[in-house]
């Protein structure tokens, strides 16, 4: 009896996180869209629900009732499997996010890199998914989409180790709060513009679409998708966006905290402030999508590796030894 | 690279100034309209579905002279003919194939009694293919539903004429 209570304590906790975030991955892929037509002058969409809000819900509706097809040549276990892989691990990664000081799900040590773990994942899905559907075009985008992950990957985690230098500690609680004098997007800015870049790499957003450049690759590996199963890729991408700014928010911008410490910012509750943060990231994220043109691939290799992870290692040397000389290193 | 090049790329500035300008166009005013809700002005010439129109006493304009059936490029029109007891020819089928017509308005121009006329409808699209062969009574209702927009139109158009 008492492990039952246990598990529904749990399992109501996490239902309380999952869906506000699956309901604002909606609401996000609104605002996208939205961003993207009001910078081309365009009305976007607007006529299901107040300002066309519940138009992802409309679009999801529409998924559900069309057919799935599955193509006969394809690995059908793997290619089910991989949009699944995809959601889910673009939702489990909400697990360790701190909304405030003690609204988190999952308080771990190793916080940090436990979401560097599940993001890096993520790129089995889209390669399950090219591989199995054993076509041209979602192969080819699998393989691009493949490198560009595990490329700007490894200049992520060099700029989360500036970070952890200037924290101290992996849990996403202690980075928040190490930031309660001075945001880190201040001293790191550099970090905080690579991240940002490397965010739309890992994301695949424009201008780092590659793997589904309609030019060239029909729709990479979502090219054999339909249904169900193409809107899960759909939302599964969006949630990785959305994670991929919870992220920047928690690492560079002070996560819950308000950002000024005086009264009328210390009303406002710790998650709000966070949501707030994310929505900034993302209104960065759509309007980006709606400026800039596609890099070819050659040169989104040279950025990654030749521009990037240069920079952000050289970046990690200069503060070690600014926090050393300085004798700013944080002492547990 | 030269060095402002250079500089520029390292600090991004082209990137700024694309996403100032992207800002700055996001509270301009939009340049479409909410189409179903709202319609764009459309020109008196507009060639859109057709109609059959009557004279004010009811009389159907249509004096069946097939100027229009023989100048017809996609021959679209179909036009049979009877006299009717008063001596007065008229027509006693009118069809317009929808799916033939190409829309070039010859046959309005060449109409000496202005009663094929093209209106301002162009949302006339159907679920099924039968429902595009127009008769002569689906073009005479199309003339009484758009009398007063059709008047209007060769009105202000005549002087062009």
């Amino acid at each position: 009896m008492e492990y039952l209570s246990i598990f529904l304590d749990q399992v109501y906790k996490i239902l309380f996180l999952l869906i506000p975030v699956l309901v604002s991955v909606a609401m996000v892929v609104w605002l996208d869209r939205r961003v993207w037509a009001f910078v081309q002058k365009r009305q976007g969409p607007n006529v299901v629900g107040p300002f066309g809000l519940l138009q992802t819900i409309a679009d999801a509706l529409k998924y559900i009732f069309k057919e799935i097809i599955i193509p006969s040549s394809s690995n059908k276990v793997i290619f089910i499997l991989a949009p699944i892989v995809t959601m889910t691990l673009a939702l489990i990664a909400w697990a360790v996010i701190p909304f405030s000081a003690t609204q988190v799900l999952a308080d771990i040590n190793v916080g940090i890199l436990y979401l560097f773990a599940v993001s890096s994942l993520g790129v089995y899905g889209i390669i399950m998914g090219g591989w199995a559907s054993n076509s041209k075009y979602p192969f080819l985008g699998a393989i691009r989409s493949a490198a560009q992950m595990v490329s700007y990957e490894v200049s992520i985690g060099v700029i989360i180790i500036n970070v952890l230098l200037c924290v101290g500690s992996l849990n996403l609680n202690d980075i928040v709060i190490a930031q309660q004098n001075l945001w880190f997007v201040l001293p790191l800015f550099p970090m905080f513009v690579i991240f940002f870049i490397s965010a739309l790499a890992e994301t695949n957003r424009p201008p780092f679409d590659l793997p589904e450049a309609e030019a060239e690759l029909v729709a990479g590996y979502q090219t054999e998708y339909s249904g169900m199963m193409y809107a899960m890729f759909w939302l599964g991408e969006y949630a990785n966006i959305l994670l991929m700014c919870a992220m920047g928010a928690i690492l560079f911008l002070g996560g819950w905290l308000s950002p000024l410490e005086i009264y009328p910012f210390t009303l406002v509750p710790g998650p709000i402030w966070l949501i707030l943060k994310i929505l900034l990231l993302f209104f960065l994220f759509a309007i980006v999508k709606a400026i800039v043109p596609r890099y070819r691939y050659d040169q989104l290799m040279k950025l990654g590796w030749k521009v990037f992870l240069p920079l952000s290692l050289i970046w990690v040397v200069f503060t070690a030894s600014y926090l050393f000389y300085f004798k700013l290193l944080p002492v547990n | 690279m030269k060095i402002s090049r250079f500089l520029k790329t390292i600090f991004m500035a082209d990137f700024a100034s694309g996403l100032y300008m992207a800002v700055k166009e996001i509270f301009k005013s939009k340049k479409t309209i909410n189409y179903p809700f709202e319609k764009g002005k459309i020109s008196p010439r507009f060639r859109g579905e057709h109609a059959l129109r009557r004279y004010p006493n009811g009389e159907e304009r249509c004096i069946a002279c097939k100027l229009c059936e023989a100048v017809c490029p996609a021959q679209a029109i179909t036009i049979e003919s009877t006299q009717r007891e008063d001596g007065s020819r008229k027509t006693t089928r009118y069809d317009i194939d929808m799916m033939k017509c190409i829309y070039c308005g010859l046959c309005e121009e060449s109409c000496p009694v202005d009663a094929i006329v093209q209106g301002p409808n162009f949302e006339f699209s159907t679920e099924t293919r039968e429902e595009l062969y127009y008769t002569k009574d689906k073009l005479l209702d199309n003339g009484d539903r758009w009398e007063n927009i059709l008047e209007a139109n060769i009105k202000a158009d005549s002087s062009h004429r």
